[in-house]
């Protein structure tokens, strides 16, 4: 049982360190290329679990009638389509290099029925649920505004000021004003909140993010934090 | 995870030394890298020495998170209406850290979940995620003496497409209407769709994200929201170990490090400008500069 911990603790941490040393070190450049590689390898492979989970949800899900049964059909109907179209190169033309080869062509243009379903079927549904977007941003927009107290008051100018900077009403609105003020002119004062305060408050932010994620790893690296180890068997 | 971390983590780094690493000319220290050579021993040791200050009984007081004081709150209410609870950990591989934080809290979630007796769902975009969370969720219900709370197929692939995994994701939020909703990892376009959906189904959500971009959405639409380093500080914070404690500490002793530079570069880059003569002031500035690791 405790092999169960021990040797994935020791692969990940000298795996670990030896990646971290790499990038400083020329000689170790090839550990870093290559870990690349085997992750391309694994990933592939989790790929065919993740088709598996896939199927299996959506067949139980039909089998049971859930709620929204007919969804789970739907993409399971999907996925079959499109990975047989896929696999099986449907409808692909030879490639002018190897004629004799009938499916060596590409298939990733819109004349191949794998193209066509990228094309004309997931590119404009995933454009819908992107344009929606512009919808809950309004909704939210709407809850976050409302000036309850002063800090509340202070966001809504802001945030006022910066939405008419950056369009062509907010600088048709304060052309009239004179050189010496020009530094109130809208464009001007949405650039100088977003150059000076959203950067410096962005930028402190940043180094927390950075500092945090140094940390994070080296608490795993360390074997500080082991949550992430698998305990089957009751280890 | 293992693996997936592991390997995924050092991806990055693979591209930018494919070029230089077989040129039998070039020295085999990378001298441009020295500064971040530094400040990563600087962090490493400043971790240890934290570390064992924490197992000798001092361990530091972390001022409490709203947000994570907040989880036993959320998964209580989805135990009492028999709802499900659902943990999203972002839409990127195990090779983002953010991913990995996230499937770390998963496991504390899954933990409290198995606890209290409420189900956790989790739809994943990467199959590696999904291997990763099923590992700590299996961890968790283990670990709360309730083996027979696992069940793999709440933890499900759905589609490595961004859009399409949303069209999952909020579409069964709105069939299944989970109490408590946790969005953890690295998000982007689809934040706000996530978020605000939660909210319409009336949601307790809790997220977190090292995304600066999305954090305004999820603050605007979230119940609370762990900002950056607070999203990486979590596990440490939920877990209470002295250990992890310790390491949250030597954190912030890299923060005062990093802001007594930013003051004191300032000021010398200032004097700088105003003392323009003086070359000390220009090869402190300099020094400074290189120091972390920018262009002088």
């Amino acid at each position: 049982m405790i092999a169960r911990q021990a040797v994935p603790l020791a692969i990940a941490i000298g795996a670990g360190l030896l990646m971290a040393v790499s990038y400083f070190l020329r000689p170790l450049g090839w550990m870093s290329e290559s870990a690349s590689e085997i992750f391309n390898v694994v990933s592939a492979i989790a790929f065919v679990l993740g088709a598996g989970s896939l199927l299996k949800a959506n067949l139980s899900t039909i089998s049971r009638r859930d709620r929204g049964w007919g969804y789970a059909a739907v993409t399971l109907g999907a996925f079959l389509v499109t990975l047989v179209v896929g696999m099986g190169k449907m409808g692909v033309n030879p490639s002018p290099s190897s004629p004799q080869a009938a499916w060596s062509g590409d298939q990733q243009t819109a004349e191949t029925p794998f193209g066509w379903i990228y094309e004309f079927v997931l590119s404009p549904l995933s454009a819908t649920m992107f344009a929606l977007l512009a919808f809950f941003v309004a909704s939210a927009a709407f809850r976050a505004f409302r000036a309850k107290n002063a800090g509340a008051a202070v966001l809504l100018v802001t945030a006022f000021v910066v939405l008419l900077g950056r369009t062509y009403a907010g600088v048709v609105l304060t052309d009239w004003m004179p050189g010496w003020a020009s530094g109130l002119r809208l464009e001007n004062l949405s650039n100088y909140l977003m150059g000076v305060f959203g950067s410096a408050g962005n930028r402190a932010i940043l180094i927390g993010i950075a500092l945090g994620v140094a940390a994070t790893s080296l608490r795993i690296l360390l074997g500080l934090d082991r949550s992430w180890l698998s305990r089957e068997g009751g280890g | 995870m293992l693996v997936g971390a592991v390997l995924g983590l050092a991806r990055g780094a693979a591209a930018e030394g494919e070029a230089e690493s077989s040129d039998p000319e070039l020295p085999a220290f990378h001298e441009q890298r020295l500064p971040l050579a530094a400040w990563t021993l600087g962090i490493g040791l400043a971790t240890l020495v934290f570390v064992f200050r924490s197992r000798r009984g001092k361990p530091p007081v972390i001022r409490r998170l709203a947000a994570l004081d907040a989880v036993d709150e959320a998964i209580g209410r989805a135990t009492e209406m028999g709802r499900p609870v659902l943990f999203v950990p972002g839409i990127m591989d195990m090779n983002d850290i953010q991913t990995v934080a996230g499937v770390t809290l998963l496991g504390r979630v899954a933990r409290t979940a198995a606890e209290y007796d409420a189900q956790v769902e989790v739809p994943t975009s990467r199959s590696l995620v999904m291997e990763a969370a099923r590992d700590a969720v299996q961890s968790a219900c283990l670990a709360a003496g309730r083996p027979e709370a696992y069940q793999p197929d709440r933890v499900h692939y759905v589609t490595d497409e961004q859009f399409a995994y949303v069209a999952h994701v909020t579409g069964s939020m709105v069939r299944e209407r989970p109490a408590a909703c946790f969005l953890m990892g690295t998000f982007y376009g689809e934040s706000l769709i996530l978020a605000e959906t939660g909210n319409h189904v009336g949601a307790i959500q809790i997220a977190g994200t090292g995304e600066t971009s999305q954090l305004p959405f999820f603050v605007a639409a979230c119940d609370y929201t762990l900002i950056g380093e607070e999203f990486f500080v979590a596990s440490a914070y939920l877990s209470g170990e002295p250990d992890q404690l310790g390491s949250v500490q030597a954190q912030d002793a890299a923060k005062i490090a990093v802001i007594a530079f930013v003051v004191i570069g300032t000021l010398v880059a200032t004097a700088a400008v105003i003392w323009a003569d003086a070359a000390w002031l220009h090869e402190t500035s300099d020094f400074l500069r290189s120091a972390v690791g920018a262009r002088p």
